[in-house]
C-alpha cells in the first residue's frame, strides 16, 4: 500500500451525518483515503454505498460533518474551489454516462476543451492515447449506442481519466458485465491505480472485484448506520468476527452464520 | 405425479355446490371421508392449481360448512399436481376465524416441498408501514408544499438561465455555438414545412370565414385587411409559438429528461460543467433567434393561404390583395409581434428544459415531465400573450 509513503490523506471524511428527508443513513461515519489507494466501498443492497459515492463527489449535500477532498472542504466549498476540485477527481458511473449525442472521442475531448488551452491537434493525440489506455483505440469515431456494455464502461473511464485526476472514483464497475468483461475491468483499474498512482475509490458488492483490486475496504452496515468492518477484505475474510462481514465475505445467507 | 402446466382452457367443467363427488378432466376433486379418531379426514384428487381455485374454496367452505370444528386430515394420494396456489389454499384453511388445526396425510415427495416453502413464510404478516389516509387539510398542506417547492424550482432554474445569459454576454466565446446551429436547426429549419402548412391552412380558413359574412355587403377587399391583421398581430406568433412548444419543447424535456435519468447530468456536473449553461443555454438560446424567423415565416404562408381564396374565389387580383394588406399591418405590428414570439421562444425552450431536469428515475418521469412541458408552455403563452395584448392596447 502506498499509504505509508503519502502525508495528507486524499480524501477526510469527519462526523459525516446524512440521509434523505427523516430516514437517517450515516449517523458520525468517520475514514480517510490515502494517496494512491485502492479503496473500495461495500456493503449489501441499500446500506448506502451509492449515497456516500454521491456525497463524495459533492452531488448531495452532507447534514452534518466534513468531506475533504484534495484539501477542499466540499461541504463548506465556494462555486470557484468546487470548479478546481471537480478538475481533480473523475467519476465512472455505473451506466458509464457517456452523451449519447457525442462519438467516444467528442466524450473523451469535452473536459479536455473546457478545461485546457491546448489546441485540436493536441487534444486529439490525448484523447487517442486515453482511448488506447482502455482498450478503445480506432474506436474514436463510435456513438456509445453503438458498442457494448462494457466497452461503455471502458469509455466512460476513458473520459473519467481525461485530465488525469488524481482521485477517480467508480459506482458499481462490474454491475452488469459478463465475468470475462467484469475481471478485464477489474484489471484495467488496478494497472491504472498502480501505472498512474491514482488514488482510486471503488463502490462495488462484487466479491470477486473486491478480492481482485482492493487495498483497503470499509464495509458500511444499514443497522448501524456507519462503518461495520474497515481494512485488508483477505484479513476480514479470515478473521472478522461479525457475523455480516462473515456473511458478505464467504456469500451464505445471514441466517445460517448467525 | 405430472409436471405439465395447465394449459387456459384445457377444462371448462366446475364443480358445482352440493355434489359429494366431482368427476372432470384435471378438475380437483373433494370429499369428505368423514370422521376418524376426532380429525376430519377431507380425500383430495385432480389438479389443485391456480386455475382451479375460486371453485375449491367455494367447494372447501361448502363441504366444511356443517360440520364441526374438529382438526383436518387432508389426504393428498390422488392429487396429481399442486401448484403453491393450490398449496395455499390448502393452507388458508387452518388459518383465519373459521381456522382448523390441518396436517397433510400421503403428500407426494414434491407436494410436500411446496407446503414445507410455504411452511416457512410469513403469509400472515400485517404490512410494516399502515397505508396513511390523509385528511383534506394535510392535502391542502401537500399541495402548497408542492406549488412552493415547483416555484422554487422555476425561479432558481431563471436565476441560473440569466446568469448563463450574462456569462455568454461577457464571454461569448465560451458559448457552445456549434450546439446553438445545430439547435437553430432543429427548430427552426425542421419545423418550416409544419409552420407553413398550419399557417397557409388557417390562412385560407380565415379568409374563407370571412368572405363568407363580408360579400354580402360587397366588402371582399377586407379580406384581405382581416386576415393580415389576425396572422400578423395574433395567430402567427400564437400558431408558431404552439408548434414550436409540441415539437421542440417536448424534445426537449425528453432529452434533458433521459439524461437526468441515466446520470449524464451528474456525469456534467462531476466534470465542473453547469447543467444550465451546458444544456439549456444553448437551446434558449437558438429558440429566441429562430422562433421569430419561424413567425416572419408564418406571417407570409398565412397570408399567402388567405391570397389563395381571394384570388381564386373573390376574384380579387394578386397585386389588390398584397396592397390591401400592406396598408392594414403597420411596421408596429411586426415588430411587436417579433418580440413577443422571442417571449414565446424564452418561455417555451425555458420551460421544456426546466422540466426535463425535474425528471427523476425512471421512464415514466420523462413521459410526465413532457407532457407538462409541452401543456405549462402553451399556458404560460397564452398567459403571456393576453399580457401583451393589454400592454399592446394601451402602447398603441
Amino acid at each position: 500500500m502506498k499509504t505509508a509513503s503519502s502525508n495528507k490523506p486524499a480524501i477526510t471524511v469527519e462526523d459525516l451525518t446524512a440521509g434523505y428527508d427523516e430516514q437517517l443513513i450515516f449517523d458520525r461515519l468517520n475514514f480517510q483515503v490515502g494517496r494512491g489507494e485502492l479503496f473500495v466501498i461495500l456493503g449489501g443492497s441499500g446500506c448506502g454505498k451509492s449515497t456516500l459515492l454521491r456525497l463524495l463527489i459533492g452531488l448531495k449535500t452532507p447534514a452534518a460533518g466534513r468531506i475533504v477532498v484534495n484539501g477542499v472542504d466540499i461541504s463548506t466549498a465556494g462555486e470557484q474551489s468546487m470548479k478546481g476540485l471537480r478538475t481533480g477527481i473523475g467519476v465512472l458511473f455505473q451506466s458509464g454516462a457517456l452523451f449519447g449525442s457525442m462519438t467516444l472521442a467528442e466524450n473523451v475531448a469535452l473536459p479536455l476543451q473546457e478545461y485546457t488551452d491546448l489546441s485540436p491537434a493536441a487534444i486529439e493525440r490525448i484523447v487517442a492515447m486515453k482511448l488506447a489506455m482502455v482498450s478503445l483505440a480506432g474506436h474514436e469515431n463510435h456513438y456509445p449506442s453503438e458498442l457494448s456494455g462494457g466497452m461503455v464502461k471502458r469509455a466512460g473511464l476513458a473520459r473519467a481519466m481525461a485530465l488525469d485526476p488524481s482521485i477517480l472514483f467508480f459506482d458499481e464497475p462490474s454491475a452488469g458485465l459478463d465475468p470475462i468483461t467484469a475481471a478485464e475491468l477489474d484489471h484495467l483499474i488496478k494497472d491504472l491505480n498502480r501505472g498512474l498512482g491514482t488514488t482510486m475509490v471503488v463502490v462495488t458488492h462484487d466479491l470477486d472485484s473486491i478480492m481482485t483490486i482492493a487495498d483497503r475496504v470499509i464495509m458500511l452496515g444499514t443497522e448501524k448506520k456507519g462503518i461495520i468492518a474497515e481494512g485488508d477484505p483477505r484479513e476480514l475474510k479470515m478473521h472478522s468476527q461479525d457475523p455480516l462481514v462473515q456473511s458478505f465475505f464467504n456469500r451464505q445467507p445471514l441466517k445460517t452464520v448467525l | 405425479m405430472g409436471n405439465t402446466y395447465p394449459w387456459p382452457g384445457h377444462s371448462t367443467a366446475t364443480i358445482s355446490p352440493g355434489t359429494q363427488r366431482m368427476e372432470g378432466h384435471g378438475v380437483p376433486i373433494i370429499s369428505v371421508s368423514g370422521e376418524v379418531e376426532g380429525e376430519i379426514l377431507l380425500s383430495l384428487s385432480g389438479r389443485i392449481t391456480l386455475e382451479h381455485l375460486e371453485t375449491m374454496n367455494r367447494e372447501f367452505q361448502s363441504r366444511l360448512a356443517g360440520l364441526p370444528p374438529a382438526p383436518l386430515a387432508v389426504d393428498l394420494a390422488e392429487v396429481d399436481y399442486l401448484d403453491s396456489a393450490g398449496a395455499l389454499a390448502l393452507m388458508m384453511l387452518g388459518k383465519g376465524d373459521g381456522g382448523r388445526p390441518i396436517r397433510f396425510v400421503n403428500a407426494t415427495p414434491q407436494a410436500e416441498q411446496i407446503i414445507d416453502l410455504l411452511g416457512r413464510l410469513d403469509l400472515y404478516s400485517q404490512h410494516l408501514k399502515p397505508v396513511q389516509h390523509f385528511s383534506i387539510l394535510e392535502y391542502a398542506g401537500e399541495a402548497t408544499f408542492y406549488i412552493i417547492r415547483g416555484f422554487r424550482h422555476i425561479m432558481t432554474f431563471l436565476g441560473e438561465l440569466l446568469v448563463a445569459m450574462i456569462h455568454a454576454i461577457r464571454t461569448p466565446h465560451s458559448v457552445r455555438w456549434a450546439d446553438v446551429l445545430d439547435q437553430m436547426k432543429r427548430i427552426g429549419v425542421d419545423g418550416l414545412p409544419i409552420v407553413g402548412l398550419i399557417s397557409m391552412l388557417v390562412g385560407v380558413v380565415m379568409a374563407f370565414m370571412s368572405a363568407l359574412q363580408l360579400k354580402q355587403f360587397g366588402a371582399d377587399i377586407y379580406v384581405a385587411s382581416l386576415v393580415g391583421i389576425a396572422i400578423v398581430k395574433e395567430l402567427g406568433p400564437m400558431m408558431t409559438a404552439i408548434i414550436v412548444a409540441g415539437r421542440s419543447g417536448s424534445a426537449f424535456a425528453a432529452e434533458i429528461g433521459t439524461m437526468m435519468v441515466d446520470l449524464e447530468v451528474d456525469a456534467l456536473v462531476t466534470m465542473g460543467f453547469s447543467p444550465v449553461r451546458f444544456l439549456a443555454f444553448p437551446k434558449v438560446l437558438a429558440a429566441m433567434l429562430v422562433v421569430p424567423l419561424l413567425t416572419m415565416y408564418s406571417f407570409i404562408f398565412g397570408i399567402g393561404g388567405g391570397m389563395l381564396v381571394g384570388v381564386l374565389g373573390l376574384d380579387l387580383t394578386v397585386f389588390t390583395y398584397i396592397q390591401q394588406t400592406l396598408k392594414s399591418i403597420t411596421t408596429f405590428d411586426i415588430v411587436t409581434s417579433l418580440i413577443k414570439s422571442m417571449v414565446f421562444a424564452v418561455l417555451i425552450a425555458g420551460i421544456g428544459c426546466q422540466r426535463g431536469f425535474q425528471a427523476r428515475g425512471g421512464a415514466e418521469s420523462v413521459g410526465s415531465m413532457t407532457t407538462s412541458a409541452v401543456v405549462s408552455a402553451i399556458f404560460l403563452v397564452i398567459v403571456a400573450d393576453s399580457a401583451f395584448a393589454i400592454v399592446l392596447h394601451y402602447l398603441s
